[in-house]
Protein backbone atom coordinates (compact mmCIF):
# COMPACT_ATOMS: atom_id res chain seq x y z
CA UNK A 1 0.00 0.00 0.00
CA UNK A 2 1.13 3.95 -0.06
CA UNK A 3 3.01 5.03 2.54
CA UNK A 4 5.16 8.49 2.47
CA UNK A 5 8.04 6.06 3.30
CA UNK A 6 7.98 4.07 0.71
CA UNK A 7 6.28 4.58 -2.93
CA UNK A 8 5.21 1.96 -4.95
CA UNK A 9 7.03 1.02 -8.11
CA UNK A 10 5.02 3.23 -10.35
CA UNK A 11 5.51 6.62 -8.58
CA UNK A 12 9.46 5.56 -7.92
CA UNK A 13 9.55 5.25 -11.49
CA UNK A 14 7.31 8.34 -12.06
CA UNK A 15 8.89 10.06 -9.62
CA UNK A 16 6.05 11.30 -7.90
CA UNK A 17 4.64 11.18 -4.26
CA UNK A 18 3.15 8.13 -3.63
CA UNK A 19 -0.11 9.09 -2.28
CA UNK A 20 -2.42 7.05 0.29
CA UNK A 21 -4.98 6.24 -2.50
CA UNK A 22 -2.19 5.26 -5.50
CA UNK A 23 -4.30 3.16 -7.45
CA UNK A 24 -1.03 0.99 -8.32
CA UNK A 25 0.35 0.61 -5.25
CA UNK A 26 -1.74 -2.31 -4.45
CA UNK A 27 -0.52 -3.97 -7.46
CA UNK A 28 2.99 -2.70 -8.24
CA UNK A 29 5.11 -2.96 -4.82
CA UNK A 30 8.43 -1.38 -4.32
CA UNK A 31 10.44 -4.82 -4.44
CA UNK A 32 9.09 -5.14 -8.24
CA UNK A 33 10.17 -2.91 -10.68
CA UNK A 34 10.46 -4.18 -13.73
CA UNK A 35 6.72 -5.31 -13.62
CA UNK A 36 5.48 -2.05 -13.71
CA UNK A 37 8.38 -0.64 -16.17
CA UNK A 38 7.18 -3.24 -18.60
CA UNK A 39 3.81 -2.17 -18.29
CA UNK A 40 4.20 1.84 -18.91
CA UNK A 41 6.51 1.19 -21.34
CA UNK A 42 3.97 -0.92 -23.63
CA UNK A 43 0.64 0.83 -21.91
CA UNK A 44 1.43 3.97 -20.22
CA UNK A 45 1.41 4.90 -17.26
CA UNK A 46 -2.07 6.92 -18.07
CA UNK A 47 -3.69 4.16 -20.05
CA UNK A 48 -2.84 1.49 -17.48
CA UNK A 49 -4.77 3.67 -14.62
CA UNK A 50 -7.94 4.64 -16.63
CA UNK A 51 -8.08 1.18 -17.15
CA UNK A 52 -8.03 0.23 -13.86
CA UNK A 53 -10.34 3.25 -12.83
CA UNK A 54 -13.29 2.09 -15.11
CA UNK A 55 -12.83 -1.41 -12.98
CA UNK A 56 -14.36 -2.95 -9.77
CA UNK A 57 -11.72 -3.39 -7.09
CA UNK A 58 -11.71 -7.28 -6.83
CA UNK A 59 -11.45 -7.51 -10.68
CA UNK A 60 -7.96 -4.99 -10.92
CA UNK A 61 -5.78 -7.56 -9.44
CA UNK A 62 -6.23 -9.81 -12.59
CA UNK A 63 -6.80 -7.17 -14.94
CA UNK A 64 -2.78 -6.02 -14.09
CA UNK A 65 -1.37 -9.53 -14.37
CA UNK A 66 -2.81 -10.04 -17.61
CA UNK A 67 -1.69 -6.67 -18.41
CA UNK A 68 1.65 -7.67 -17.70
CA UNK A 69 1.05 -10.67 -19.47
CA UNK A 70 0.83 -8.82 -22.55
CA UNK A 71 3.11 -6.42 -21.94
CA UNK A 72 6.05 -9.56 -21.55
CA UNK A 73 4.52 -10.76 -24.66
CA UNK A 74 4.71 -7.76 -26.32
CA UNK A 75 8.61 -7.25 -25.35
CA UNK A 76 9.68 -10.57 -26.09
CA UNK A 77 8.01 -10.38 -29.64
CA UNK A 78 7.67 -6.73 -30.87
CA UNK A 79 5.84 -7.75 -33.92
CA UNK A 80 3.30 -10.28 -33.32
CA UNK A 81 3.07 -10.10 -29.11
CA UNK A 82 -0.12 -12.15 -27.39
CA UNK A 83 -1.12 -12.72 -30.85
CA UNK A 84 2.38 -14.88 -31.64
CA UNK A 85 1.44 -17.12 -28.55
CA UNK A 86 -2.43 -17.09 -29.91
CA UNK A 87 -1.36 -18.96 -33.63
CA UNK A 88 0.62 -21.31 -31.68
CA UNK A 89 -1.14 -22.52 -29.64
CA UNK A 90 -4.47 -22.68 -32.09
CA UNK A 91 -1.91 -24.66 -34.35
CA UNK A 92 -0.66 -26.84 -31.15
CA UNK A 93 -4.85 -27.75 -30.99
CA UNK A 94 -5.67 -28.08 -34.33
CA UNK A 95 -2.78 -30.82 -34.52
CA UNK A 96 -4.28 -32.12 -31.49
CA UNK A 97 -7.74 -32.37 -32.94
CA UNK A 98 -6.42 -34.48 -35.66
CA UNK A 99 -4.34 -36.64 -33.20
CA UNK A 100 -8.04 -37.35 -31.59
CA UNK A 101 -9.73 -37.94 -34.58
CA UNK A 102 -7.43 -40.91 -35.74
CA UNK A 103 -7.39 -42.17 -32.62
CA UNK A 104 -11.32 -42.02 -32.10
CA UNK A 105 -11.57 -43.63 -35.95
CA UNK A 106 -9.62 -46.76 -34.82
CA UNK A 107 -11.35 -46.96 -31.33
CA UNK A 108 -14.70 -47.27 -33.93
CA UNK A 109 -12.68 -49.67 -36.00
CA UNK A 110 -11.91 -51.98 -33.34
CA UNK A 111 -15.05 -51.69 -32.09
CA UNK A 112 -16.50 -52.89 -35.56
CA UNK A 113 -14.29 -55.85 -35.54
CA UNK A 114 -15.46 -56.83 -32.28
CA UNK A 115 -19.29 -56.62 -33.11
CA UNK A 116 -20.10 -56.59 -36.90
CA UNK A 117 -24.03 -57.27 -36.11
CA UNK A 118 -24.35 -54.39 -33.71
CA UNK A 119 -22.47 -52.28 -36.26
CA UNK A 120 -25.93 -50.23 -37.02
CA UNK A 121 -27.23 -49.71 -33.70
CA UNK A 122 -23.56 -49.16 -33.00
CA UNK A 123 -23.27 -46.35 -35.32
CA UNK A 124 -26.93 -44.93 -33.90
CA UNK A 125 -25.50 -44.72 -30.60
CA UNK A 126 -22.03 -43.15 -31.47
CA UNK A 127 -24.19 -40.75 -33.18
CA UNK A 128 -26.87 -40.30 -30.51
CA UNK A 129 -23.64 -40.09 -27.89
CA UNK A 130 -22.23 -37.55 -30.28
CA UNK A 131 -25.10 -35.35 -30.50
CA UNK A 132 -25.78 -35.48 -26.77
CA UNK A 133 -22.05 -34.68 -26.12
CA UNK A 134 -22.33 -31.74 -29.23
CA UNK A 135 -21.64 -28.84 -27.06
CA UNK A 136 -18.48 -30.52 -24.87
CA UNK A 137 -16.88 -31.72 -28.16
CA UNK A 138 -17.47 -28.67 -29.63
CA UNK A 139 -15.56 -27.16 -26.92
CA UNK A 140 -13.06 -29.56 -26.66
CA UNK A 141 -12.14 -29.85 -30.83
CA UNK A 142 -12.45 -26.09 -31.17
CA UNK A 143 -15.51 -25.74 -33.67
CA UNK A 144 -16.06 -22.43 -32.00
CA UNK A 145 -14.74 -19.85 -34.36
CA UNK A 146 -12.91 -18.22 -31.89
CA UNK A 147 -10.37 -20.33 -32.22
CA UNK A 148 -9.96 -21.35 -35.65
CA UNK A 149 -8.55 -18.71 -36.56
CA UNK A 150 -7.76 -15.04 -35.68
CA UNK A 151 -10.45 -12.79 -37.45
CA UNK A 152 -9.65 -11.33 -40.74
CA UNK A 153 -11.00 -7.90 -40.12
CA UNK A 154 -7.93 -7.27 -37.77
CA UNK A 155 -5.65 -8.02 -40.11
CA UNK A 156 -4.74 -6.06 -43.55
CA UNK A 157 -2.11 -8.55 -44.43
CA UNK A 158 -0.86 -11.09 -41.69
CA UNK A 159 2.40 -13.06 -42.26
CA UNK A 160 2.05 -16.86 -39.93
CA UNK A 161 3.19 -15.56 -36.26
CA UNK A 162 4.33 -19.25 -35.52
CA UNK A 163 7.00 -18.87 -37.86
CA UNK A 164 8.22 -15.78 -35.30
CA UNK A 165 7.99 -17.09 -31.95
CA UNK A 166 9.23 -20.49 -31.16
CA UNK A 167 8.82 -21.18 -27.08
CA UNK A 168 8.28 -17.61 -25.20
CA UNK A 169 4.75 -17.77 -24.39
CA UNK A 170 3.74 -22.43 -25.28
CA UNK A 171 4.79 -23.50 -22.05
CA UNK A 172 3.52 -20.85 -19.65
CA UNK A 173 0.36 -21.32 -18.18
CA UNK A 174 -1.46 -18.27 -16.27
CA UNK A 175 -2.00 -17.08 -12.84
CA UNK A 176 0.84 -19.81 -11.44
CA UNK B 1 8.31 23.44 -45.55
CA UNK B 2 7.08 20.31 -44.56
CA UNK B 3 4.90 18.65 -46.62
CA UNK B 4 2.03 17.13 -45.68
CA UNK B 5 -0.39 14.40 -46.40
CA UNK B 6 -3.46 15.47 -48.87
CA UNK B 7 -6.09 13.43 -46.50
CA UNK B 8 -4.75 13.27 -42.62
CA UNK B 9 -4.27 9.78 -41.19
CA UNK B 10 -6.96 8.26 -38.99
CA UNK B 11 -4.17 9.08 -36.23
CA UNK B 12 -3.39 12.56 -37.05
CA UNK B 13 -7.00 13.19 -37.25
CA UNK B 14 -7.69 12.06 -33.93
CA UNK B 15 -5.22 13.88 -32.78
CA UNK B 16 -5.71 17.18 -34.24
CA UNK B 17 -2.23 17.68 -35.54
CA UNK B 18 -1.04 18.17 -39.41
CA UNK B 19 0.04 14.73 -40.82
CA UNK B 20 3.36 14.95 -42.84
CA UNK B 21 4.40 12.99 -45.64
CA UNK B 22 6.54 10.59 -43.27
CA UNK B 23 4.29 10.27 -40.64
CA UNK B 24 4.90 7.04 -38.93
CA UNK B 25 1.48 5.90 -38.29
CA UNK B 26 -0.56 6.49 -41.64
CA UNK B 27 0.26 3.23 -43.15
CA UNK B 28 -1.57 1.45 -41.03
CA UNK B 29 -4.05 4.01 -39.83
CA UNK B 30 -6.04 4.96 -42.90
CA UNK B 31 -8.71 7.96 -42.44
CA UNK B 32 -11.14 5.35 -43.94
CA UNK B 33 -11.10 3.70 -40.37
CA UNK B 34 -10.89 5.96 -37.77
CA UNK B 35 -11.91 2.88 -35.12
CA UNK B 36 -9.16 1.50 -35.77
CA UNK B 37 -7.12 4.07 -34.41
CA UNK B 38 -8.87 5.24 -31.91
CA UNK B 39 -9.42 1.19 -30.31
CA UNK B 40 -4.83 1.00 -30.53
CA UNK B 41 -4.25 4.70 -29.23
CA UNK B 42 -7.26 3.86 -25.75
CA UNK B 43 -4.84 1.05 -25.05
CA UNK B 44 -1.20 1.86 -25.68
CA UNK B 45 -1.39 5.02 -26.47
CA UNK B 46 -0.51 7.19 -29.97
CA UNK B 47 2.88 7.77 -28.32
CA UNK B 48 3.91 3.90 -27.16
CA UNK B 49 2.51 2.89 -31.11
CA UNK B 50 4.84 5.13 -32.70
CA UNK B 51 7.80 4.09 -30.45
CA UNK B 52 6.76 0.93 -30.92
CA UNK B 53 6.28 0.93 -34.83
CA UNK B 54 10.09 3.01 -35.25
CA UNK B 55 11.80 0.54 -33.43
CA UNK B 56 10.72 -2.33 -36.19
CA UNK B 57 11.88 -2.48 -39.83
CA UNK B 58 9.06 -1.40 -42.27
CA UNK B 59 8.15 -4.68 -43.56
CA UNK B 60 7.32 -5.55 -40.14
CA UNK B 61 5.10 -2.61 -39.48
CA UNK B 62 1.80 -3.43 -40.94
CA UNK B 63 1.93 -7.20 -38.90
CA UNK B 64 2.94 -4.87 -35.66
CA UNK B 65 0.00 -2.54 -35.99
CA UNK B 66 -2.35 -5.38 -36.91
CA UNK B 67 -1.51 -7.26 -33.67
CA UNK B 68 -1.83 -4.49 -31.55
CA UNK B 69 -4.91 -3.57 -33.07
CA UNK B 70 -6.14 -7.57 -32.56
CA UNK B 71 -5.05 -7.20 -29.10
CA UNK B 72 -6.61 -3.70 -28.23
CA UNK B 73 -9.97 -4.95 -29.59
CA UNK B 74 -10.02 -8.02 -27.11
CA UNK B 75 -8.84 -5.88 -24.38
CA UNK B 76 -11.93 -3.11 -24.81
CA UNK B 77 -14.16 -6.09 -25.36
CA UNK B 78 -12.62 -7.77 -22.30
CA UNK B 79 -11.29 -5.15 -19.69
CA UNK B 80 -9.91 -7.71 -17.23
CA UNK B 81 -8.36 -10.02 -18.94
CA UNK B 82 -8.44 -8.91 -22.99
CA UNK B 83 -6.42 -11.33 -25.03
CA UNK B 84 -4.72 -13.66 -22.50
CA UNK B 85 -8.41 -14.96 -21.76
CA UNK B 86 -7.91 -16.25 -25.23
CA UNK B 87 -4.29 -18.09 -24.33
CA UNK B 88 -5.73 -19.11 -21.14
CA UNK B 89 -8.75 -21.16 -23.02
CA UNK B 90 -6.59 -22.95 -25.72
CA UNK B 91 -4.15 -23.83 -22.96
CA UNK B 92 -7.31 -25.71 -21.21
CA UNK B 93 -8.48 -26.95 -24.50
CA UNK B 94 -4.69 -28.24 -25.03
CA UNK B 95 -4.63 -30.06 -21.40
CA UNK B 96 -8.10 -31.66 -22.33
CA UNK B 97 -7.42 -32.81 -26.03
CA UNK B 98 -4.69 -34.25 -25.03
CA UNK B 99 -5.64 -36.21 -21.94
CA UNK B 100 -8.44 -37.15 -24.08
CA UNK B 101 -6.12 -38.56 -26.79
CA UNK B 102 -4.31 -40.36 -23.39
CA UNK B 103 -7.83 -42.22 -23.05
CA UNK B 104 -8.50 -42.97 -26.40
CA UNK B 105 -4.50 -44.41 -26.80
CA UNK B 106 -5.45 -46.53 -23.73
CA UNK B 107 -8.36 -48.12 -25.15
CA UNK B 108 -6.94 -48.91 -28.36
CA UNK B 109 -4.53 -50.60 -26.59
CA UNK B 110 -6.58 -52.65 -24.64
CA UNK B 111 -8.24 -53.33 -27.79
CA UNK B 112 -5.00 -54.76 -29.10
CA UNK B 113 -4.87 -56.88 -26.02
CA UNK B 114 -8.10 -58.35 -26.30
CA UNK B 115 -7.33 -59.62 -30.00
CA UNK B 116 -3.73 -60.73 -28.85
CA UNK B 117 -5.41 -62.85 -26.37
CA UNK B 118 -8.10 -63.80 -28.73
CA UNK B 119 -5.16 -64.90 -30.95
CA UNK B 120 -3.77 -67.09 -28.35
CA UNK B 121 -6.67 -68.74 -27.32
CA UNK B 122 -7.77 -69.73 -30.71
CA UNK B 123 -3.50 -70.93 -31.44
CA UNK B 124 -3.65 -73.26 -28.14
CA UNK B 125 -7.03 -74.43 -29.84
CA UNK B 126 -6.07 -74.73 -32.85
CA UNK B 127 -2.86 -76.52 -31.43
CA UNK B 128 -4.89 -79.28 -29.32
CA UNK B 129 -7.00 -80.01 -32.24
CA UNK B 130 -4.93 -80.83 -34.23
CA UNK B 131 -2.72 -83.05 -32.07
CA UNK B 132 -6.01 -85.05 -31.60
CA UNK B 133 -6.47 -85.70 -35.33
CA UNK B 134 -2.47 -87.36 -35.70
CA UNK B 135 -3.47 -88.91 -32.57
CA UNK B 136 -6.88 -90.35 -34.42
CA UNK B 137 -5.14 -90.79 -37.47
CA UNK B 138 -2.21 -92.71 -35.60
CA UNK B 139 -4.93 -94.67 -34.22
CA UNK B 140 -5.82 -95.80 -37.76
CA UNK B 141 -2.78 -96.33 -39.20
CA UNK B 142 -2.78 -93.34 -41.54
CA UNK B 143 -1.21 -90.46 -41.83
CA UNK B 144 2.08 -88.97 -42.99
CA UNK B 145 3.10 -92.44 -44.15
CA UNK B 146 0.51 -92.85 -46.17
CA UNK B 147 1.17 -89.90 -48.46
CA UNK B 148 4.53 -91.09 -48.91
CA UNK B 149 4.10 -94.51 -49.47
CA UNK B 150 1.74 -93.11 -52.24
CA UNK B 151 4.43 -91.15 -53.39
CA UNK B 152 6.56 -94.14 -53.77
CA UNK B 153 3.96 -96.12 -55.22
CA UNK B 154 3.44 -93.33 -58.12
CA UNK B 155 7.33 -93.32 -58.68
CA UNK B 156 7.95 -96.96 -57.84
CA UNK B 157 4.68 -98.81 -59.56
Amino acid sequence: MGSGSSPCASCKLLRRRCAKDCIFAPYFPSDDPHKFAIVHKVFGASNVSKMLQELPIHQRGDAVSSLVYEANARMRDPVYGCVGAISFLQNQVSELQMQLAVAQAETLCFQMQQDPVALPTQIDQHQHHHQHQDHDQKSLLLSNSDFNSIPHQYFSSFASPSNVIQDPLKRESLWT
Amino acid sequence: MISNNPTRCAACRFLRRRCPQDCVLAPYFPSSNPERFACVHKIFGAGNITKMLEQLPVHLREAAADSMFYEASLRVEDPVYGCVRIISQLQHHILEAQSEILKTNGQIASYIAQQQLQQQQQNVVDGASYQQDMQISEYLGVGSDVQTLANDSYFHP
